[in-house]
């Protein structure tokens, strides 16, 4: 029985929490939210050159060819300490679509640029604000040509490439596109959370490639939405921890009343409960760190299962620590919101919890899961 | 990562199948129903003491105690590999559970070297079954707040008081007991920690009929019962130190909440429909669902982590505290769910029907929420055991004991 991660991952976890440590992420963070940036080049550049961005990639593309049980103990860092960097879309999205569809031309020109940075992906999904599916895509390809408007798009302005979900006949594929080319256009869209930036991206008649099976576009996007689920849920319980551990240091050294809040029973129960909610969730992404890691046939119930806990875990864990601070923690001075924030954002990104809930239903009911 | 035994792990829950499989027979379905929730009819008391007395002659009734009382001297992976399997067969529980996880401990640690001899092999061996006398009427969540009175006289100890909620007081042989010696201390210094004869005259044990019908519990009155001093355990004014060894262990051990699950949620919404729509098809009732299971497969897993860390030889983290919290109200959650599900005629029993598990659950959850520990107590002990948190300004501390408000 061994559902941990091994020294070697856990040392590689303590080597991420120094650096970014050491780095001063959050306030990275911060400065990044005081701008009119929507990531930190510098940071960026230090977590390229660290080999990050190659973990789960291939030797035969230099990457470092580890498995994804090392991308989650990053993951969990990063959340930890809200790096403003386009990692996930890059790393946990678009690279995990090479991986898993690129063909072997795809992988030769791409893989090895994203390891050293020259290429940053994103992955685009969303149109309306209806829950995308596979009957409501209309960014359309036609005869190797992209057209159409994709919203609320990760990272879109430093990302390269991206992998784009479109309506290709009767059917849904996958294509990549060079967010370079002219007849791409990208606007800032605003957003609740000031460190991370989120786009539409128009394509007038854009050359895109297609990646995997040109009927399978919608189940390749669950597949990589699972691999998403899972590495995203190891960011959210990152951020839960570090919002538990805010809230647990000031009930300790805030009083009223004449002693610590903490000592009030009112407030153990809230971080008890904020405990309970990050103990489910850390439980139940090991599970999916394994499916993943794995290749499990329950990797659908598991990610779901991650996700769902996680998502849960982190918006409880962000918002009680902001009642703990009381009227300090509705400052912008205090670091309360940037984890607020964070916290919506990584709940929406891949599909909302009620959505969430749902796919693990319909896992159960077709796998005929058990506990 | 991975779900598998180590090689020595395999080979020991091999021995245990093993052994097992020759001496009692696999679950099934039907035998796995949540009927039967009463302890202490005469024929489950018979059989519980047939099964201990089977496992104590072949070393599986306490693996983990030193061989001379009867163990094996199993690891803590061991012990869980061995509670594992057993649970897979349909073997009695509920008598020698309280005997030997709470007062073993605390004989094996207190007790003097006869004493131990002379009681710790029968308790393994299950001639002899041991209750914990705690609680009292007007001490529950703040156990040390009891009132029960030890007087010493020479070298007995007498006692008056009452006990409650002491499990299977009826059917024990002997009981585990803390006790006020001097009222004039504060609250926590003035107990004192004994071991007694259930058959001593003055002790009068009268059953409590719960909320569910049944009785699982007692009252317990001592009048002018007589206690050898040499049945004191630790020190006098030590009672509350040894009395939290056993209480913390409870506390946080009392596991998971027997009972329907979100399998059984999920099942039974494909049975019942309303206005023509099944109610797995219904949105909120799958939100329900999807949540129950993270919930249970989040307690699983937590499990499996804390074997993990076992199975290295390393000490686990506090993971495992939220365990009752969350399995107790998830099953009053299933249990309400349940009989919705059946809308009008939600509240009616039928001994026969598979549903009625989910009226038993309901009931039952409403005790889980209670037993060893309260929601509220286990909420505390979190926020200051493992988050590090103060303790609530208490309006008792510095008092003589019997100067505390207490309401009467």
């Amino acid at each position: 029985m061994n559902l941990d991660f091994s020294d070697d991952q856990k040392l590689l976890q303590e080597e991420a929490k120094k650096f970014l440590t050491k780095e001063d992420a959050l306030k990275i963070n911060r400065a990044v939210m005081d701008s009119d940036k929507t990531f930190d080049q510098g940071l960026w550049d230090k977590i390229v050159e660290l080999g990050w961005t190659g973990i789960r990639i291939p030797e035969e593309y230099q990457g470092l060819g580890l498995s994804h049980l090392e991308l989650c103990v990053i993951a969990e860092e990063l959340g930890r300490q809200l790096a403003p960097v386009p990692f996930s879309s890059s790393v946990y999205l678009f690279t995990e679509a090479l991986i898993e569809f690129g063909s072997e031309q795809q992988k030769n020109s791409i893989l090895p640029k994203l390891v050293s940075g020259d290429v940053i992906g994103t992955l685009a999904i969303a149109e309306t604000n209806s829950a995308p599916n596979k009957d409501n895509i209309l960014v359309e390809l036609k005869d190797g040509k992209l057209s159409g408007t994709k919203i609320a798009v990760p990272d879109a302005e430093v990302a390269t490439h991206a992998v784009v979900v479109a309506k290709n006949g009767d059917s849904v594929s996958l294509c990549v596109v060079d967010l370079n080319s002219n007849d791409v256009e990208i606007n800032v869209q605003r957003n609740i959370d000031e460190s991370r930036g989120y786009y539409s991206v128009s394509f007038n008649d854009v050359d895109a490639e297609i990646i995997g099976d040109e009927d399978s576009g919608w189940s390749n996007l669950e597949k990589i939405m699972d691999h998403g689920a899972v590495l995203f849920s190891f960011e959210q319980i990152g951020g839960a921890q570090a919002s538990l551990d805010m809230a647990n240091t000031y009930a300790k050294e805030r009083y009223a009343f004449g002693r610590p809040i903490g000592s009030f029973q009112s407030m153990k129960h809230k971080l008890a409960d904020m405990y309970v909610a990050l103990t489910l969730a850390k439980s139940n992404s090991f599970y999916g760190a394994w499916a993943l890691s794995s290749n499990a046939a329950e990797l659908p119930t598991a990610a779901a299962t991650a996700r769902v806990s996680a998502t849960k875990a982190f918006q409880l864990c962000s918002q009680e620590n902001i009642q703990t601070h009381g009227g300090n923690g509705f400052t912008w001075e205090y670091d309360c919101h940037m984890f607020y924030k964070r916290s919506k954002v990584l709940s929406l990104n891949l599909g909302s919890l009620p959505s969430w809930r749902e796919k693990l239903i319909k896992s159960l009911e077709q796998a005929n899961v058990k506990l | 990562m991975d779900f598998n035994d180590t090689p020595q792990e395999a080979e020991f829950r091999a021995k245990c199948r093993t052994w097992l499989e020759a001496n009692a027979e696999l679950k099934t379905k039907k035998t796995n129903s949540a009927k039967n929730m009463n302890v202490g009819n005469k024929s489950l008391l018979e059989a519980a003491a047939e099964w201990q007395k089977k496992k104590y002659d072949a070393g599986w009734a306490m693996i983990h105690w030193p061989k001379e009382f009867g163990g094996i001297g199993a690891t803590p992976i061991e012990r869980i590999i061995w509670a594992q399997e057993e649970s897979k067969f349909n073997v009695p529980k509920g008598v020698y559970e309280i005997g030997l996880g709470m007062a073993g401990p605390v004989m094996m640690e207190y007790a003097t070297d006869e004493q131990k001899e002379r009681y710790l092999p029968p308790m393994a061996e299950g001639k002899e079954i041991w209750c914990q006398l705690f609680s009292e009427p007007s001490a529950g969540s703040d156990v040390a707040g009891l009132r029960s009175k030890a007087v010493q006289d020479g070298e007995n100890w007498i006692v008056n008081g009452q006990k409650v909620w002491t499990s299977g007081a009826h059917f024990s042989d002997y009981g585990i007991l803390v006790v006020r010696h001097d009222p004039s201390l504060e609250k926590h210094k003035g107990l004192t920690f004994f071991f007694v004869d259930m058959k001593s005259p003055g002790i009068e044990v009268k059953p409590i009929k719960q909320l569910t019908g049944g009785s699982s519990f007692n009252e317990v009155y001592f009048n002018d019962v007589v206690i050898p001093d040499s049945q004191r355990l630790g020190e006098i004014g030590d009672g509350w130190k040894v009395a939290i060894t056993t209480l913390m262990n409870e506390r946080l051990a009392v596991g998971d909440a027997d009972g329907v699950d979100a399998n059984e949620a999920f099942e039974l919404a494909k049975k019942h429909d309303k206005d023509g729509e099944q109610l797995i098809d219904n949105n909120a009732v799958r939100e329900s669902i999807a949540d129950w299971y993270c919930e249970a497969s989040g307690l699983k897993n937590t499990k499996l982590r804390t074997m993990s860390a076992l199975s290295r030889g390393d000490t686990p983290g506090p993971e495992a505290s939220i365990t009752k919290i969350v399995s107790a109200n998830k099953l009053q959650a299933i249990g309400n769910f349940g009989m919705d599900s059946s809308d009008m005629s939600g509240m009616l029993m039928d001994e026969e029907s598979d549903f009625i598990k989910f009226q038993m659950a309901w009931m039952g959850a409403a005790g889980l929420r209670i037993a060893g520990g309260t929601d509220e107590i286990l909420k505390n002990i979190i926020a200051e055991r493992v988050l590090g948190l103060p303790q609530e300004a208490r309006a008792d501390k510095g008092l003589a004991f019997k100067d505390i408000p207490s309401g009467s």
